[in-house]
C-alpha cells in the first residue's frame, strides 16, 4: 500500500514554508523601512507571525520525513535509498541527512530555531536582521520544493517526498504501479558510526550560524548603523566559529577512526570548502574585536563578515552543484540544482556588494593610521595572515570552477588540482600556521600590555627564553630533525608560552576576559599535535622477515605490512602479536563473537551460536540462541602483548562488499597518553570467494579414537540422529545424522558438526568447517557393522591477515587543543554576549 | 609611502604569488595520447586522465584483472576520445569501482603502461542505487 497522505502533507509543509518565508521577508522589510511606530509595529507583527508559520512548517517537514523513514515507507525514494528495516533507531537519524535534501532540511531547521532566538533577543535589530534571515530561508525552502513550473519545464528544487516510482523508472512499476519494495537499500555502512549522528548537525549548526553576523552587518549598512551592528554580531560570530570548528574536527575524528588513510585530514575539496570560510570567519572575529577598542578596522570587519558568509554559500555551491565532479572523492552529485544554487550565491553576493559600495563613503574611518606598536596593527596583520591562509586553499580548490568559466567563454579548461593534495597543501599551510602562531603570541602581548617599543624587548625576553628551553628539550627528546618542523614546533610552543603568561595575569585580575588567551593556547596545542601525529607518524608493522608477502605488490607494501597466521605469534617492535581469528559483532550487545562459534541461517544477518558466549564471565548467549549481526563486517582480533606481559586486543574491521568492489578497512586504535597505536588490515581472505581445498583425505575411525588432520588431533565424540533439519523435509524413511567431532587447536578446542543425510534413498553430506584451522570435515559414511565411520577431511591454508600498524605520537594534543580552543570560545562568547545584553537593557540596541 | 600601502602591496604580491604557484603546481586533465606524448617528451609530471571502464554489449564491465592476491589491479580504461589503455593500479580495487560512471586516473606513463598513483571515481549517485529489484 502506498501511504500518500504523509508525503502530500510533507510537500504541503514545504510549499507553506516557502510562501511563509517569502511573506516574512517582505513584512520584515516593510517594517524596517516603515516610518512611524504604528506601521513598523504592524509589519513586524505580521513578519513574526509569518516566520512562526514558517518555523512550524519546517518542523512539519522534518516530522513527515522522519515519519516516513521511521515507519519504513519504502514507496518513498528517500526512505528506500537511505534506510532499511534492520537499521537501528539512532542511525535512522543519520539517514535523515545522508541525502542532499535532508541536509538542506537540517540547515533550514537550524535557521528556523536561530530565527526564533533572534526574534526573542533583539529589539531594534529584529526587523532588518529577520528580513535577511527570511530571505535566506526562502532560498533554502526552494531547494527542496520539487515543483516543475509548467510551460517552462523548469524544475525547482528536489523534493525528499518523491515516490520511488517517480524517481526511478524500473520495469516493475509499469506492471505494478503500487509496488512497494520489501526493504530499503540501507544506509552506507561506512556512515553507520555514532560520529555521523552528531557530526552533520554540528557542522550545519555552524553553517547556519554564519548567517547571523552577516545579517547584522547588512542590517547595519542598511539602517546606517555602521558601528552598532558589531556588538550583537560579535558573540554570534564567536559562537559560529566555535561550532563550525568543532564540526570540522568531528569530521576529522570520524575519518581517523573509520577510514584507513591513517589521518584525520585529507585536503579534499569537500573539507577545504568548510575550512576556508572558517578561517575567514576567525579573521573577521579578530578585526571585530579590534574595532570594539578603536575605530580603525570597521571597514575590514564589514568586508570579512560578508566574505565569510559568501564563502559559505560558495562552498555550498561547490559541494552540491556537481562542479567539483572529477576533483573530489565524495562530493554530492548534481541533483539539477546548480542553477538555483548559483542564483542563491549571486543574489546575496550582489546584495552585500551593492549595499557596501553604496554606503562606503558614509562608513566612518579614522584618519589616523594605526601605529606599528599598537595592538590593532598586530591583530590586523594576524587577520590578514588568516585570510591569505584561506586564499591559498581556496584557489586550488576552485580549479574546477575556473575550468568551467574558461569553457563558458569557449576555451578549453584542462587544469586539474595538484596531484598530491596532502603534500601540496601542507607545504604552504605549514608556513601560514607558523606565521599565525607567532603573531598570536606577539599580538597578545601588544593587546594586554600596551607595550612601547622600548619595553618590547624586556617583555618578550622571558617568554622567548622559556620557549627556546621547552622547544630545545622537545627537539632533543622527540628527536625532531626537520628544520621546518623545528620552526613549527617553536611557533607552537611560543604561542602557548606567551598566551600562558597573559592567561596567568588575567586569572588574577579579570578571568572573564581570558577567552582569547585560552583559545590561542588551544591553537598552539593543536599545531604541536598535528606536527607530531602527521609529521612523525611511524609505521611500526615493519616486515623484517625478509620474506615477501606478495610478489606482485610494491616494495613499500611488502616492507610495511605484516602477514599473520592465526594463533602464530610474531614480533613487532615492542610487541608480540597474535592473530586470534575472525569475529563478528552482535548488533545489540556490541560484543565480538568468534566466527567458529556461529552457524549461519537462511537470513544473512541472523546466526545461531554453537556454544555459550561469555563477556567477562557474564553469560550473554546460551548455545542455540539466535543473534543478530552485521554480516558485512568482519573483525580481526589481534592480541598485543607488551614486554611487561600486559595484553590488549585490537579489532580492526573489514567490510567486504562485492558491490563496492572489495575491501573497506577500518582501523582499531589503542589509545595511549603519548601516542596512539593505529592498526588496520591491508588484505584479508575474502570469505565470499571460493577457496582452494586440498584433496580429500579419508579416515575410518571409531568413537573416541584420535586421528590427525592438518597436524591437529581430532576425535569423534558421538553421533546424533536428528529428528528434523533446517531447510530439508525429512520423511519417515529419511535419516539425518550429525557427528560431533572435537579438534584440539593451539589455543582452544573446536567442535565441528558435519551431517550425513539419506533422503529418498540418496546420500547427502553437509560438511562443516573450522575456519581458524583451515579444516573442513564431512561425515562420509556410517558403518554399523564394524561400529565405526568414514570421515573425509580437506585442508586449506590457515586463516591469515595482512595488517599495518602506525604509531601516531601526541595526537591527543590535537584533540586536547580542540577542547581548549572551544573552552576559550565559550569564555569569549559569555563576555561579548553580556556586553550586548547590557546595551540592550539600556535600550540602546 | 604610508604603511597601509606597503601592507597592501605585500598582500597583493602574496596573493599573486599564491595564484602563480597554484598554476605551477596544478596538474592537468589530458587524454591518453597527450599523456603518452608528454611521457615520451621526458615529462614525469603526474597528470589526470578522465574516462570510463569498458563495457560489453550487455553493459557489464569488462577488462578488470585483479592480481591473484587482490592487492593490485590492471584494468582497461577508455578515455574521452575513445582510446583504450591498460592501467595499472598498485592498490586493491577501490570501493565503488564497479559502480562508477566515470573514472579519473592520476599518474603517468611507464613505457606502454599507464601507472595510476590515485584513482577518483564519479558514481552516478554515490548514495543512491540505480534500479529497483522486484523482490516482494
Amino acid at each position: 500500500m502506498i501511504h500518500e497522505f504523509i508525503g502530500d502533507l510533507g510537500h504541503f509543509f514545504v510549499i507553506t514554508s516557502l510562501i511563509a518565508a517569502l511573506y516574512a521577508a517582505f513584512c520584515f522589510f516593510k517594517s524596517s523601512n516603515a516610518e512611524g511606530i504604528d506601521k513598523e509595529y504592524f509589519w513586524k507583527q505580521n513578519g513574526r507571525a509569518a516566520f512562526y508559520v514558517h518555523a512550524f512548517s519546517v518542523l512539519g517537514i522534518v516530522f513527515c520525513l522522519f515519519f516516513i523513514i521511521y515507519n519504513h515507507y519504502f514507496e518513498y525514494h528517500y526512505a528506500w535509498s537511505h534506510s532499511s528495516r534492520r537499521l537501528p533507531g539512532h542511525y535512522m537519524i543519520s539517514c535523515f541527512w545522508e541525502g542532499q535534501e535532508g541536509s538542506f532540511l537540517l540547515w533550514m531547521f537550524w535557521h528556523a530555531i536561530l530565527g526564533i532566538v533572534i526574534i526573542a533577543t533583539n529589539k531594534f535589530w529584529e526587523s532588518p536582521v529577520m528580513a535577511i534571515f527570511s530571505a535566506v530561508q526562502a532560498f533554502l525552502s526552494s531547494m527542496i520544493l520539487g515543483v516543475v513550473i509548467p510551460g517552462l519545464e523548469l524544475k525547482l528544487g528536489s523534493s525528499p517526498f518523491i515516490l520511488l516510482r517517480d524517481a526511478i523508472s524500473a520495469p516493475i512499476f509499469a506492471a505494478q504501479p503500487n509496488f512497494v519494495p520489501e526493504d530499503g537499500t540501507g544506509l552506507n555502512p561506512l556512515l553507520q558510526n555514532y560520529w555521523m549522528v552528531i557530526h552533520p548537525p554540528t557542522l550545519f549548526l555552524g553553517f547556519a550560524t554564519t548567517v547571523v553576523p552577516f545579517a547584522y552587518c547588512i542590517a547595519g549598512l542598511w539602517k546606517k548603523r555602521y558601528k552598532e551592528w558589531i556588538r550583537p554580531a560579535l558573540p554570534w560570530a564567536l559562537f559560529s566559529a566555535a561550532v563550525l570548528g568543532i564540526g570540522i574536527l568531528m569530521g576529522g575524528y570520524w575519518a581517523y577512526e573509520t577510514l584507513n588513510f591513517g589521518g584525520y585530514w585529507n585536503w579534499d575539496p569537500v573539507e577545504n570548502a568548510v575550512y576556508v570560510p572558517w578561517l575567514f570567519l576567525v579573521a573577521a572575529i579578530h578585526v571585530m574585536i579590534a574595532y570594539r577598542n578603536s575605530d580603525t578596522t570597521l571597514k575590514s570587519s564589514i568586508i570579512l563578515v560578508i566574505t565569510a558568509f559568501i564563502l559559505i554559500l560558495y562552498s555550498t555551491f561547490l559541494t552540491r552543484s556537481g562542479v567539483l565532479g572529477n576533483a573530489s572523492v565524495h562530493s554530492f552529485t548534481d541533483l539539477g540544482l546548480s542553477g538555483q544554487l548559483l542564483i542563491y550565491l549571486v543574489f546575496f553576493t550582489a546584495v552585500a556588494v551593492i549595499l557596501t559600495i553604496a554606503r562606503w563613503k558614509d562608513i566612518p574611518t579614522s584618519e589616523k593610521e594605526a601605529d606599528t606598536y599598537s595592538r590593532e596593527f598586530w591583530i590586523f596583520l594576524g587577520a590578514l595572515s588568516l585570510c591569505l591562509m584561506g586564499f591559498q586553499v581556496l584557489i586550488p580548490t576552485s580549479i574546477p570552477v575556473f575550468n568551467n568559466i574558461i569553457e563558458l567563454f569557449g576555451g578549453v579548461g584542462n587544469f586539474a588540482p595538484p596531484a598530491n593534495q596532502i603534500e601540496y597543501y601542507s607545504k604552504f599551510q605549514l608556513w601560514f600556521a607558523v606565521l599565525v602562531a607567532l603573531l598570536s603570541g606577539v599580538g597578545q602581548f601588544f593587546w594586554w600590555k600596551k607595550i612601547e617599543i622600548k619595553d618590547l624587548k624586556s617583555s618578550l625576553t622571558g617568554p622567548l627564553v622559556l620557549t627556546l628551553i621547552i622547544s630545545a628539550t622537545v627537539i632533543l627528546v622527540a628527536n625532531v630533525a626537520d628544520p621546518t618542523y623545528i620552526v613549527l614546533l617553536f611557533a607552537g610552543v611560543f604561542t602557548i608560552v606567551a598566551n600562558g603568561k597573559i592567561l596567568i595575569g588575567l586569572f588574577k585580575t579579570s578571568p572573564k576576559l581570558s577567552g582569547g588567551a585560552i583559545t590561542h593556547i588551544g591553537v598552539g596545542l593543536m599545531l604541536i599535535g598535528i606536527l607530531f601525529s602527521s609529521g612523525y607518524s611511524k609505521v611500526v608493522s615493519l616486515n623484517n622477515t625478509g620474506m615477501l608477502i606478495s610478489k606482485e605488490s610494491s616494495a613499500e607494501f611488502n616492507n610495511e605490512n605484516l602477514l599473520l597466521f592465526v594463533n602464530e605469534p610474531k614480533v613487532m617492535l615492542d610487541y608480540e602479536l597474535k592473530y586470534k581469528g575472525e569475529r563478528v559483532e552482535s548488533v545489540k550487545e556490541g560484543i565480538y563473537i568468534d566466527k567458529n562459534d556461529i552457524t549461519n541461517t537462511a537470513i544473512s544477518h541472523l546466526v545461531t551460536v554453537k556454544s555459550d558466549v561469555f563477556d567477562n564471565d557474564n553469560l550473554i548467549y546460551s548455545k542455540g540462541d539466535t543473534v543478530e549481526i552485521a554480516p558485512e563486517n568482519t573483525f580481526y582480533e589481534i592480541e598485543y602483548t607488551k614486554p611487561n606481559g600486559k595484553k590488549f586486543n585490537l579489532f580492526p574491521r573489514a567490510q567486504i562488499n562485492e558491490d563496492m568492489g572489495g575491501l573497506l578497512a577500518s582501523p582499531d586504535i589503542k589509545r595511549g597518553l603519548s601516542s596512539d597505536l593505529y592498526t588496520h588490515v591491508s588484505s584479508v581472505r575474502n570469505p565470499t570467494e571460493e577457496v582452494d581445498w586440498s584433496e580429500s583425505e579419508e579416515f575410518r575411525v571409531a568413537i573416541d579414537e584420535n586421528f590427525f588432520v592438518n597436524d591437529y588431533v581430532a576425535t569423534v565424540q558421538g553421533l546424533e540422529r536428528l529428528p528434523e533439519l533446517d531447510g530439508v523435509d525429512l520423511s519417515e524413511e529419511d535419516v539425518a545424522i550429525k557427528a560431533y567431532i572435537k579438534v584440539q587447536g593451539e589455543e582452544k578446542e573446536y567442535t565441528t558438526t558435519p551431517i550425513f543425510l539419506i533422503k529418498d534413498g540418496l546420500v547427502g553430506r553437509i560438511s562443516d568447517e573450522i575456519s581458524d584451522l583451515g579444516i573442513r570435515l564431512s561425515l562420509l559414511n556410517v558403518h554399523p557393522e564394524t561400529n565405526n565411520f568414514s570421515i573425509s577431511a580437506n585442508t586449506r591454508q590457515k586463516n591469515w591477515v595482512v595488517m599495518k600498524a602506525l604509531e601516531k605520537p601526541f595526537i591527543n594534543l590535537l584533540w586536547l587543543g580542540t577542547l581548549v580552543l572551544v573552552a576559550g570560545f565559550i569564555v569569549a562568547i559569555n563576555r561579548r554576549y553580556s556586553e550586548f545584553q547590557k546595551m540592550k537593557t539600556k535600550g540602546l540596541e | 609611502m604610508k604603511r597601509s600601502h606597503i601592507i597592501g602591496i605585500v598582500l597583493i604580491a602574496a596573493a599573486i604569488g599564491i595564484i602563480i604557484s597554484t598554476a605551477g603546481d596544478a596538474s592537468s586533465y589530458v587524454t591518453f595520447s597527450e599523456a603518452y606524448d608528454m611521457a615520451k617528451g621526458g615529462s614525469d609530471k603526474s597528470i589526470h586522465v578522465v574516462g570510463e571502464l569498458t563495457r560489453d554489449n550487455q553493459g557489464e564491465i569488462t577488462g578488470i584483472y585483479p592480481s591473484a592476491d587482490k592487492l593490485s589491479v590492471r584494468f582497461i580504461m577508455q578515455d574521452e576520445n575513445g582510446k583504450k589503455q591498460e592501467v595499472f593500479y598498485n592498490e586493491p580495487i577501490p570501493p565503488d569501482f564497479m559502480r562508477s560512471e566515470k573514472v579519473v586516473v592520476i599518474g603517468s606513463y611507464n613505457d606502454e603502461l599507464f601507472v595510476a598513483d590515485k584513482i577518483l571515481l564519479k558514481c552516478p549517485s554515490k548514495y543512491q542505487e540505480e534500479t529497483v529489484e522486484a523482490k516482494m
